[in-house]
């Protein structure tokens, strides 16, 4: 899948479970300092796109995922 | 060698209900600005993580089994029966001060039962529905006639004061039922088991402060509960839609709303009544549920007949789901 397809998924999974329109779920954003997503919000949204993307999103690796841009390249590469 | 081949056992009753209810909640109110008073947290922080607006904190000289014997008689009171009805007392809790002694003994005498047989069980926070299925098995094989349940708990002595995941979240209270024989089914079978390769996930720090890993607890709580409360309705032969009421253990309120979410994507109806009782008693651990149970009751939210799914889960990781009709 194409990064921009990717972006574009995770961003309506983002909207779904944290009500942050999609428009603004965009790669450089940091999901805690721009979004404010809190932790748990970020679980949910990692179950999602594990389910979504058919990939293994761990907690440890889950916290290495600072913006938008690392989890779609963090996606990208497990596919 | 006498040549005995067969020994003479029990026969208990053919099925079993939960009798009454009962519960207990110090009165010393915390509210989120009195936390937020002492260690780095807010009204808004709390309400947004965990859903909880208030809890209840034992005194220093209020005693676990004080809340314990307070939410079994009445119980008891409610269930009709006297004391002397009673033959077994299980107390499930996970914060006695000491190993030693137990309980449920002191319990059963506070209460008036006298001679009852007498166990702690310590499943965490499924510690209730574990109890509530030993206690229904016990009657109905003939071991007790009627067994008091209680869920009680007194984190003071087990939360680091300061702690801002923890002291968030704990509080204390007691809840109780009765189980006794019925001639219709009331308490369907107990879904239970366990994920030990996940014990390190919750754990008593040093053997003194609970400590919890809160992304992992909470990806597991919001991913693996709901199918363990849907196996016990498949076991007790209803569906989703059958649900009247889902008590969860109320470990945080959207771990509550994500149990419900799953459930009613498996068919639950919108108009089943979901347990919110966190939002002013906090997380009581094998408390909760029948604390939770006994507010909603009382505050009419539960009627006589109605089907509840009840489902704990929690440290060991330990989980319990069962299906009652309510009393």
């Amino acid at each position: 899948m194409a990064n921009e397809q990717i972006e574009k998924e995770l961003a309506e999974i983002v909207e779904e479970i944290a009500g942050v329109a999609a428009a603004d779920v965009t790669i450089d954003k940091s999901f805690v300092d721009d979004l404010d997503i809190d932790s748990l919000s970020m679980v949910e949204i990692a179950v999602q796109a594990e389910d979504k993307f058919g990939v293994k999103i761990p907690d440890d690796e889950l916290a290495n995922l600072k913006t938008v841009g690392d989890a779609v390249n963090y996606i990208a590469s497990k596919q | 060698m006498t040549g005995l081949t067969s020994l003479t056992v029990n026969h208990g009753a053919r099925a079993t209900r939960i009798l009454g209810t009962g519960s207990f909640q110090p009165d010393n109110i915390v509210t989120n600005d009195d936390l937020a008073k002492i260690m780095d947290t807010s009204d808004e922080w709390i309400r947004d993580r965990v859903g909880i607006i208030e809890r209840r904190a034992a005194g220093p000289d209020d005693r676990l089994v004080d809340f314990a014997a307070s939410a079994g008689s009445k119980a008891i009171a409610d269930s009709g029966i006297e004391p002397s009805d009673i033959d077994t007392v299980i107390v499930a809790t996970c914060t006695m001060p000491n190993q030693i002694p137990n309980a449920s003994a002191r319990v059963a005498d506070m209460v008036g039962i006298k001679g009852a047989g007498a166990f702690d069980l310590n499943a965490a926070c499924a510690g209730f529905c574990y109890a509530i299925g030993t206690a229904s098995d016990l009657v109905r094989a003939g071991s007790a006639k009627r067994v008091l349940v209680v869920g009680a708990e007194r984190f003071a002595d087990w939360v680091e004061p300061t702690d801002r995941a923890n002291a968030i979240i704990f509080a204390d209270g007691a809840g109780a039922v009765v189980v006794g024989p019925s001639d219709e089914a009331a308490i369907g079978p107990v879904s239970w088991g366990s994920a030990g390769d996940l014990a390190d996930v919750i754990y008593m720090r040093e053997n003194k402060w609970i400590y919890q890993e809160g992304q992992s607890v909470f990806r597991w709580a919001t991913t693996q509960v709901a199918p363990i409360a849907l196996r016990a309705l498949e076991l007790t032969g209803l569906k989703p839609s059958d649900v009247d009421v889902l008590i969860p253990h109320q470990a945080n309120l959207r771990i509550v709303h994500a149990i419900a979410k799953k459930l009613r994507a498996e068919g639950a109806r919108d108009d089943m009544v979901v347990a919110d009782d966190i939002v002013y008693s906090g997380n009581t651990s094998s408390a909760s549920i029948p604390m939770a149970l006994d507010h909603m009751r009382t505050a009419g939210r539960v009627h006589s007949g109605d089907v509840l799914l009840l489902v704990g889960f929690g440290a060991g990781l330990s989980y319990a789901a069962q299906v009652v009709i309510s009393p």
